[in-house]
């Protein structure tokens, strides 16, 4: 069982042949010191760290990482060795985060040979330190213990190296961050991360700024504190414990959303992006624009529900009128009727006047928000997509699309669904209702279908973090060859777009054992036992001309894509006509039902969960001659082949 | 100040500096009576709802009750439905939120009401009460206890109606029998 440690806390280590895994929000430095009985390191030759990662009995990593392994063999350490003491440090470096409360709260396990874990210690409420003591692992009484430390150094590892008696302390620190230095210069440069605050969805305070070495004293922190039992540690030792849960503690409250300028009286106040609850930027972007979108709902709602109201009360009105006997003589007839018209004139009107002052304040938040979104929210038109990097991180929604009603018509929401996809997405290339979709040949809808589809699984690539995504694509008929060039030039699919009753199943067949090994680890609690070939990463598969290539076995092995897949990270892409697939008749019903429907073109068949209007979907499409598209694919795939090395 | 009502009692309220209203909420609160007997534990759960119709020229055109959380303009807002009833400590164990400013050129009237789902008549209810309040400043504009109100199971409690550029509260304080807004409509109809 596995023990989840609190600072301070210890636990008996049942082996002595153990790994340490760290895995950290951004590259760290991991090294580790021997003490004797006194807690003293008898010199340089006492320190494994990347510059000499290897002493008798400890092996650490060679440069600095997001996630370490250190073997220890307990049994092989010098006998005068008392104390082990595993520390983490941010390494040096322009782009580099300079304190652990700009990044995320590293956690360290202590696990036996197999992966079973033994214990595990997130080290949270870090703020200004840059070099941390995470773990100890001491003997007592002839038993090898672990102990969760998380002391903390604002002067970084000259400090804490001089803290444990390091004669040389400062030129150890410097050889460290140099070993490091050339080590990060032979890896690929990592995405530069101070401007990026919102990247990072980090538990506490505002946004590292400044770049401060850690050999200097932090400068203090002119921002409160945020309230916290344990005071801030800093370069003594033997601080009081902090007894907080690490997972149960109550985070910093977010920085506070900007605030509206005070509205002038009688006037509306004037929008501000992320003016919405929620922990980050990001989502109060995301449930601002679910606001936007549930006000333009009702205020159309409002809108309708009085046409409809004074048209209903005009019918009744000119009945009665014409019913009446008196009014066929004279001219009270004319009278009613024009009185009737008059009052549905006067009610419509106003009607319209309020829906145009809801339109026109949703119409400038918009205008301020728009701008305002990140590159996951954005449209391809938007210049966030130039300054396109590799997130470091999914980000908790991607934008598919636009609607729009047409009492609103320049006012377009961005459709937004939550990653990782809760369900599969549709692209029906078949003919729909829509005027759009009349006045286009069907030949020209189906590579519209696939270029939508396209665009969508190359969003879904760039918003990913690099690895963390692949998209298989099946095409039957090699009919989609032209849509499909983007991907495929850039080198970002797993593999060429399978051809063929052969490619087809094959592709199928991989992805099912995927789920089905996936599944079977999460029921039985082993995820460790997954083979290790297996890719980890989100599946998205774009399945072209179904059912062309498709038996009856491949069907059934796609519905069972499409129902079990969402939940373990394979997702389907369908670009489908349903009339091809009338043969199978309502066997496919529910496959097609469990789907997102998008349309290549304009279309007016989303529901809206309020009210229930018909929304106009359009899909995203890049500006006429950009090739911002091929550019971000570009980024993606050298990001990619840079993971691969 | 607060009107403290009798039943059937009408009065029409403006805001005391002679506005009128943007923004009102009708909320009830109540508490379950004790059970004497041998399993004292199991008191009889009461279930009170609050329901607001919207009537456009005396015809119903949405409602907000339990079922039906907000109506479709966004305008009317129900807190959620409370099968039970609260500690009846003076707070609101179901609200209907209306923001004037936003309800639909057409509606004209907006009644609230209150009926005992489970059936129990105002006299098994203690601590029950019913108010309006103005939400711009959180003023009580008019408040009545129910407790010990007779042998009715629903109350037609106040309508907020136009007039002129702005909105006028009225407290009908009506007593009826109903299980839900429904069996209240022909009680409602002679108020509009």
């Amino acid at each position: 069982m596995t023990a989840e440690l609190v600072r301070g806390q210890n636990h008996t280590l049942p082996q002595t042949r153990l790994e340490i895994r760290v895995s950290a929000g951004s590259p760290v430095v991991a090294g580790a010191t021997l003490g004797d009985e006194r807690g003293t390191v008898r010199g340089a030759e006492w320190i494994a760290h990347p510059a000499s990662h290897r002493v008798p009995g400890l092996e650490v990593s060679r440069q600095a990482a997001a996630d370490h392994r250190l073997a220890v063999d307990l049994d092989a350490l010098p006998g005068s060795v008392h104390r082990v003491t595993v520390l983490l440090a941010l390494p040096l470096g322009p782009g580099q985060p300079a304190r652990f409360g700009a990044v995320a709260a590293p956690f360290v396990a202590v696990t036996g040979l197999d992966g079973t874990e033994i214990a595990t210690f997130t080290l949270t409420g870090l703020d200004t330190e840059s070099a941390v003591s995470a773990l100890e692992l001491y003997r007592r009484q002839g038993v090898w213990k672990v102990r969760a430390v998380g002391q903390g150094y604002a002067a970084g590892l000259a400090g804490m190296l001089a803290d444990q008696g390091v004669a040389e302390a400062a030129e150890v620190a410097a050889s460290i961050q140099e070993a490091v230095a050339s080590g990060l210069a032979r890896s690929v440069t990592p995405p530069p991360r101070t401007p990026d605050g919102e990247r990072v969805r980090h538990p506490a305070g505002p946004p590292a700024s400044g770049d401060g070495g850690p050999a200097a004293p932090a400068p203090p922190d002119p921002a409160p504190a945020p309230p916290d039992p344990a005071p801030a540690r800093t370069e003594t030792s033997g601080g009081p414990v902090n007894y907080a849960h690490p997972r149960r503690q109550t985070s910093a409250p977010p920085p506070p959303p900007p605030a509206a300028p005070p509205a002038a009286p009688g006037q509306p106040a004037q929008p501000v992006a992320g003016d919405a609850t929620g922990w980050s930027m990001d989502e109060r972007l995301y449930n601002q624009i679910w606001g936007m979108f549930e006000d333009l709902a009702r205020a159309v709602a409002a809108y309708r529900s009085a046409v409809d109201f004074a048209e209903s009360r005009m019918d009744q009105e000119l009945d009665r009128a014409l019913s009446d006997p008196r009014s066929r003589i004279g001219g009270a007839g004319d009278r009613a009727r024009e009185e009737a018209r008059a009052k549905h004139d006067e009610l419509t009107g106003r009607a319209r006047e309020a829906l145009e002052r809801d339109l026109a304040q949703l119409a400038a938040e918009s205008a301020v928000v728009e701008p305002a979104l990140p590159a996951a929210y954005a449209g391809w038109g938007n210049p966030v997509w130039h300054g396109y990097r590799v997130p470091m991180e999914i980000p908790m929604a991607l934008r598919i699309g636009d609607l729009h009603l047409p009492e609103g018509i320049g006012l377009r929401i961005p459709l937004l669904v939550r990653l990782p996809l809760e369900r599969g997405i549709w692209v029906d290339s078949g003919r729909t209702a829509s005027e759009e979709a009349a006045a286009t040949p069907g030949d020209r809808l189906r590579t519209l279908a696939m270029e939508t589809a396209v665009a969508l699984a190359a969003r879904l690539l760039a918003v990913y973090p690099a690895d963390e995504f692949s998209v298989h694509v099946i095409d039957p008929a090699g009919s989609a060859a032209g849509p499909l060039a983007p991907l495929v030039d850039a080198g970002v699919l797993a593999g060429p777009p399978a051809a063929g009753a052969e490619g087809v199943s094959s592709v199928l067949a991989h992805l099912t054992r995927r789920v089905d090994l996936v599944q079977m680890a999460i029921r039985a609690g082993a995820s460790d036992a997954l083979p290790p070939d297996l890719d980890t990463a989100e599946q998205l598969l774009i399945v072209n001309d179904f059912p062309h290539g498709f038996d009856d076995r491949a069907v059934t092995q796609l519905r069972y894509l499409a129902d079990e897949g969402p939940s373990v990270g394979v997702h389907l892409l369908m670009v489908a006509d349903r009339e091809d697939t009338r043969a199978y008749g309502p066997v496919l019903d529910p496959l097609w039902r469990s789907l997102l429907r998008i349309t290549p073109v304009a279309d007016d068949h989303l529901a809206d969960p309020w009210v229930g209007h018909a929304w106009t979907y359009e899909p995203l499409r890049a500006p006429q001659g950009s090739r911002v598209l091929e550019q971000v694919l570009a980024l993606v795939a050298a990001a990619r082949r840079a993971g691969y090395r | 100040m607060t009107v403290n009502m009798t039943k059937g009692q009408a009065i029409s309220l403006q805001k005391s500096d002679g506005g009128t209203l943007t923004a009102v909420r009708m909320g009830l609160g109540w508490q379950a009576a004790p059970r004497r007997g041998l399993f004292g534990s199991r008191t009889r759960e009461i279930d009170l709802d609050a329901s607001a119709v919207l009537f456009a020229d005396k015809q119903p055109v949405d409602v907000v009750f339990f079922r039906h959380l907000v109506s479709d303009d966004g305008s009317v807002k129900h807190t959620g439905d409370n099968l039970v009833g609260g500690a009846g400590s003076g707070g609101d164990d179901e609200a209907i939120l209306v923001d004037l400013q936003r309800v639909p050129v057409h509606i004209d009237q907006i009644v609230f009401t209150v009926n005992s789902f489970t059936g129990q008549t105002f006299q098994e209810v203690q601590n029950a009460f019913c108010r309006i309040v103005d939400e711009t400043n959180g003023q009580e504009l008019a408040r009545y206890t129910l407790d010990g109100g007779g042998q009715y199971t629903a109350q037609i409690m106040a309508k907020v109606h136009r007039a002129g550029g702005g909105w006028q509260m009225t407290a009908l304080g009506n007593p009826a029998n109903g299980r839900t807004f429904q069996d209240l409509m022909p009680a409602i109809l002679p108020h509009l």
